[in-house]
């Protein structure tokens, strides 16, 4: 190669790594706020900050969900597989809220560690497939069966590990 | 004689007459494969177990997404050598690729706005995949802007494969974001080291828009990059020639 080439190479070279080497720090250094929400367990851990306006997410607890019978209140738990917390909410859940589906509340936790929601947002998973399928699968249990049977068998698309 | 090809690509009088009997076939193959995707997306697959009719925006989404990504690498390639070799051709089409990008990106984010809506929620949030695509469509406006800025074409080109460079770091993080932070962006459904967990009944017509994008982008790309060698190259005599045939 032309040394005046191999130069000019070896600088893009350096532009594009030394560009990485920059953002990554930077993202490394940034990395608590680029998450959206705490988990559960950072949150019961103490890692969130209380009566300020943060996000929680994690999955629906199946057959938690609480729903006063004269107004839009609703209590649910929301679960990471390591620790709960429960979430407090008075308004109209998203059409894909379900038990065992995984949420992104908006909202402040309070000094009982009660996290009272002013938003709730349905997070859904990567699976797609037709209703006849996932009933087929169901019956023959092989969905239970690859998920152990835990609460998180629709919610197993969550990525908790960063 | 390996790299002859490469060098003949330095010429932008080859890369026009070379790639002009394509472009028929390219044009019938995205509109045979955009057209059979999209009817049978959007007609033929079945409706999802949750979301019901309201995936079937996947089919525009995901095609554009991909696209937008893959179109940054050509944009910062041709880039990188056009700094390198001084390759006129390759200039041209950085030049030409950055509007389309920004166009597919623009096209992914408000795909994603309006399917945000009805399944999370919110038309916007500002995680990490949403956020990092905004900032790669600003890098594609960047590009274009810088494009325009300079008097000489040289600087011109210069300053926007730099920017283009700096900014294929982006790639990755919006590749990744899913992975590294939590997002309310779903994971990624199609995978390539592991089973994509789409059924199969709705992954080909995707495959089939993918595939048709990536024709349609090609297309797109030779349309843009032909026109801007005639624009360019306009003082010359095969140019010349070429308008007095009509």
């Amino acid at each position: 190669m032309h040394p005046v080439r191999k130069q000019r190479l070896i600088l893009v070279v350096f532009v594009v790594a030394f560009s990485c080497l920059a953002v990554g720090l930077l993202t490394y250094a940034l990395r608590e706020n680029i998450n959206l929400f705490y988990p559960p367990s950072s949150i019961v851990a103490g890692q969130a900050p209380v009566d300020k306006r943060i996000r929680a997410g994690g999955c629906v607890l199946p057959g938690q969900v609480k729903r006063a019978a004269d107004s839009l209140d609703v209590n649910f738990l929301i679960t990471d597989g390591a620790a709960n917390v429960e979430v407090h909410y008075s308004g109209i859940l998203p059409d894909l809220f379900a038990e065992g589906e995984a949420v992104v509340v908006n909202g402040s936790l309070n000094g009982d560690g009660v996290f009272m929601a002013t938003e709730v947002l349905a997070k859904h998973d990567e699976t797609y497939m037709p209703p006849e399928v996932s009933d087929s699968i169901q019956q023959s249990g092989a969905l239970n069966a690859a998920n152990s049977g835990q609460h998180q068998a629709t919610c197993e698309g969550m990525q908790y590990g960063s | 004689m390996a790299w002859q090809w490469f060098h003949r690509l330095g010429s932008p009088r080859w890369f026009y007459e070379k790639t002009g009997p394509w472009m028929p076939w390219l044009a019938v193959l995205s509109a045979v494969l955009l057209i059979s995707g999209a009817v049978w997306g959007l007609a033929f697959a079945p409706a999802d177990m949750k979301q019901g009719n309201s995936y079937r925006i996947i089919y525009i989404h995901v095609p554009a997404a991909f696209l937008a990504l893959a179109g940054y690498y050509i944009m910062a390639i041709s880039g990188a050598i056009g700094l390198i070799w001084k390759m006129k051709l390759a200039d041209m089409v950085m030049k030409s690729a950055a509007p389309i990008g920004a166009v597919l990106t623009f096209v992914a984010l408000v795909t994603g706005a309006i399917w945000g809506k009805p399944t999370w929620g919110t038309w916007w949030v500002w995680d990490a995949r949403i956020t990092s695509m905004l900032i790669l469509f600003f890098l594609y406006l960047g590009v274009i802007a810088l494009q325009e800025a300079y008097q000489h074409q040289d600087t011109a080109n210069k300053a926007s494969a730099i920017l283009a460079l700096v900014g294929t770091v982006n790639i990755p993080i919006i590749y990744k974001s899913v992975d590294w932070w939590y997002t309310l962006h779903q994971p990624a459904t199609i995978k390539f080291t592991s089973e994509s967990t789409i059924h199969p009944s709705m992954l080909y017509p995707l495959l089939t828009m993918v595939i048709g994008f990536y024709c349609f982008y090609a297309l797109v790309l030779l349309l843009r990059t032909r026109s801007e060698v005639l624009e360019r190259e306009k003082k010359t005599r095969w140019v010349q020639d070429l308008a007095r045939q009509g």
